[in-house]
């Protein structure tokens, strides 16, 4: 019932509406995109290098030959896959530590909180720029660990304090009295009931995982070749900016796009699950 | 109020020594100076190489927290130590903080007296259409990460430039040795103008959307009705009861900013070829320099410390409640 009221706010919020319209249609762009173009990924044109747009190759061609439209796609597939998987992973691990500490209290609320305000005080891009590329032989999921492990720390704040007064509330009191097992009164009667501030946090962590991806792959120290990300392209494009424009502006563009309908989303959920706070 | 600011300010230190500390500690036992010397034609002798990596502290067959020792007790008298080609760090400092510094400060101010300037009006404005053109230029502009938006304002400086066929906007470097006296001034104002664009939109932006939202919240109160029935003119009455008031959550949001600047700033660096402290923190990783790197890391925590002691110092001169208590 309150999902049905949900979804109905939120398709009538033009904001998220519109968000939600553009998502599918990237979404589509990166999956069912790359079907349609002339050429693959990993094709290599010798007879064109560093070739404008033109009916043939749809976004021109690289330095190396491969097509701009082919290689942005599956960049884009890979950042899209980042940002998910990061917000999955860290929006999870804020709401298991924040509701832990919540619930548990104590010696575990303690450590679990200091050790949150341990990794917020890291400086988190020296730590992840010197230790990803160091994982060249490891798969880009590392990757995906190291931006998800530095994400989670103040939403876990705000689940713990929720979860200090959702503990003593009456159904979760009866099912402590029933004997149920703490760590399954987190998942089953917690977690659930942050279930519209996680999910906000989801969606905004998606936005921040694509941008934080493409900063650290723009100076290298991201995804390493020959896997290909937006960022990876327009760290490629940015430095031939002046004289092959279409290097970095499909690139860049996509991610402006991607991140713009995201947050668009995004906004239109805080309204729609939370009318109160009409920020 | 003295008491409380003094005990941010030992708390504040705490942090930067522990986070420059695991800087030291990640970099050096991760980054491997010595490749630098293995590749080289003729062959370098292994005894000569350990010599020169002890001489500058980087000899990885040092027990690491014998290394950590050495570059504390130089770092408290003040000596941070040799880049690994044997340069002073400090030297280098000295040059690459003066270039940041004028970067960070410059893009501080005007992001933030903008930020709030264009809030503020938009909240006044509520609902018209420079509120809404207000609002989603904001939005937009916040999803456009800095290094697209310097490369695109590069690529704008390009175009004027050549549809001008003269060198209006200068888009590489910090400024023009060739030149000399006032024209060097003007010189180096023109290179600072895209690099500060490029870091103060993301802060104007930021910056509008928080003084908006309390600007609203402050209108509708009471004590600003009184202000107006007491008298004052609807100007002063925004100035010096709303605009007071509502500037409290902008100023405690201020040293939060000041990190996302710092980020920005090296991207800005790197991409307008300014040799400061950001460009050299991404150089040193990729050259294997522990000591540069732990430097700039030291320099982005006291930036850090800084601004958050100065954010302290702002609330407490807006808000009476934070003096009195």
């Amino acid at each position: 019932m309150r999902s049905k009221v949900t979804l109905a706010r939120l398709v009538r919020n033009p904001q998220a509406r519109y968000g939600l319209i553009a998502l599918v249609l990237l979404l589509a762009l990166a999956y069912v995109g790359p079907f349609f173009g002339p050429y693959d990924w990993t094709d290599k044109d010798f007879m064109s290098f560093l070739s404008p747009p033109s009916a043939d190759h749809w976004w021109g061609t690289t330095q190396i030959g491969q097509d701009v439209y082919a290689v942005t796609l599956r960049g884009m597939q890979k950042s899209i896959i980042i940002g998910f998987l990061v917000a999955l992973f860290s929006t999870g691990l804020a709401a298991l530590v924040g509701a832990a500490a919540g619930y548990f209290g104590g010696w575990v609320d303690r450590v679990l909180m200091w050790g949150a305000d341990l990794l917020l005080v890291l400086p988190s891009f020296l730590i992840i720029a010197i230790v990803s590329p160091r994982l060249k032989g490891a798969s880009w999921l590392w990757f995906v660990v190291l931006l998800a492990v530095f994400s989670w720390m103040i939403t876990s704040r705000v689940v713990r304090s929720m979860t200090l007064s959702l503990r003593e509330r009456e159904f979760v009191l009866a099912a402590r009295y029933m004997g149920i097992p703490g760590w399954k009164i987190i998942l089953r009667h917690i977690v659930p009931n942050l279930s519209s501030l996680l999910i906000i946090d989801a969606t905004i962590n998606v936005s921040g995982a694509i941008i934080g991806e493409a900063a650290l792959s723009f100076f290298g120290f991201g995804i390493q070749p020959p896997d290909v990300s937006l960022g990876t392209l327009i760290a490629a494009g940015s430095g031939k900016v002046t004289g092959y424009p279409w290097l970095f502006l499909f690139p860049a563009g996509l991610l402006v796009l991607l991140v713009l309908s995201i947050n668009l989303i995004g906004d239109g959920l805080r309204d729609a699950l939370d009318p109160g706070s009409n920020k | 109020m003295g008491a409380y600011l003094l005990k941010r300010l030992v708390s504040n230190v705490l942090l930067v020594a522990i986070a420059a500390s695991m800087a030291y500690f990640l970099a050096a036992t991760s980054l491997n100076p010595r490749a630098k010397y293995e590749g080289k034609q003729p062959p370098v002798a292994e005894a000569v190489v350990d010599a020169t990596l002890d001489d500058y502290n980087l000899n990885d067959k040092t027990p690491v927290f014998e290394r950590y020792v050495t570059w504390v007790s130089g770092v408290v008298t003040g000596d941070l130590g040799e880049t690994w080609d044997g340069k002073s760090i400090n030297e280098e400092m000295g040059r690459r903080v003066g270039v940041s510094l004028r970067l960070l400060l410059i893009g501080t101010l005007v992001g933030s007296a903008v930020g709030v300037t264009v809030g503020g009006y938009a909240a006044v404005k509520q609902y018209r259409l420079s509120d809404r053109v207000i609002g989603v230029s904001a939005f937009v502009i916040m999803a456009i990460p800095v290094f697209v938006l310097a490369t695109m304002l590069t690529l704008v400086a390009v175009g004027i430039n050549d549809t001008l066929g003269f060198t209006l906007l200068e888009y590489t470097g910090e400024y023009n040795p060739a030149l000399s006296g006032w024209d060097q001034f003007t010189n180096r104002l023109n290179h600072l103008i895209l690099p500060t664009i490029s870091l103060a939109l993301g802060q104007i932006a930021f910056y509008s959307r928080i003084q908006r939202n309390m600007m609203l919240d402050v209108l509708g109160q009471d004590f600003v009705r009184t202000a107006r029935a007491k008298g004052l003119s609807r100007r002063s009455a925004l100035f010096k009861h709303a605009l007071r008031t509502s500037l409290i959550p902008a100023a405690t949001y201020f040293a939060f900013a000041f990190g996302t600047l710092l980020t920005g700033a090296t991207f800005t660096e790197k991409i307008f070829g300014w040799h400061g402290m950001g460009a050299w923190l991404v150089d040193s990783i990729q050259s294997n320099d522990v000591n540069a790197v732990a430097a700039v890391s030291l320099f982005t925590a006291a930036c850090v410390l800084v601004a958050g002691f100065l954010s302290d110092l702002i609330v407490a001169a807006l808000d009476p409640r934070v003096r009195v208590s």
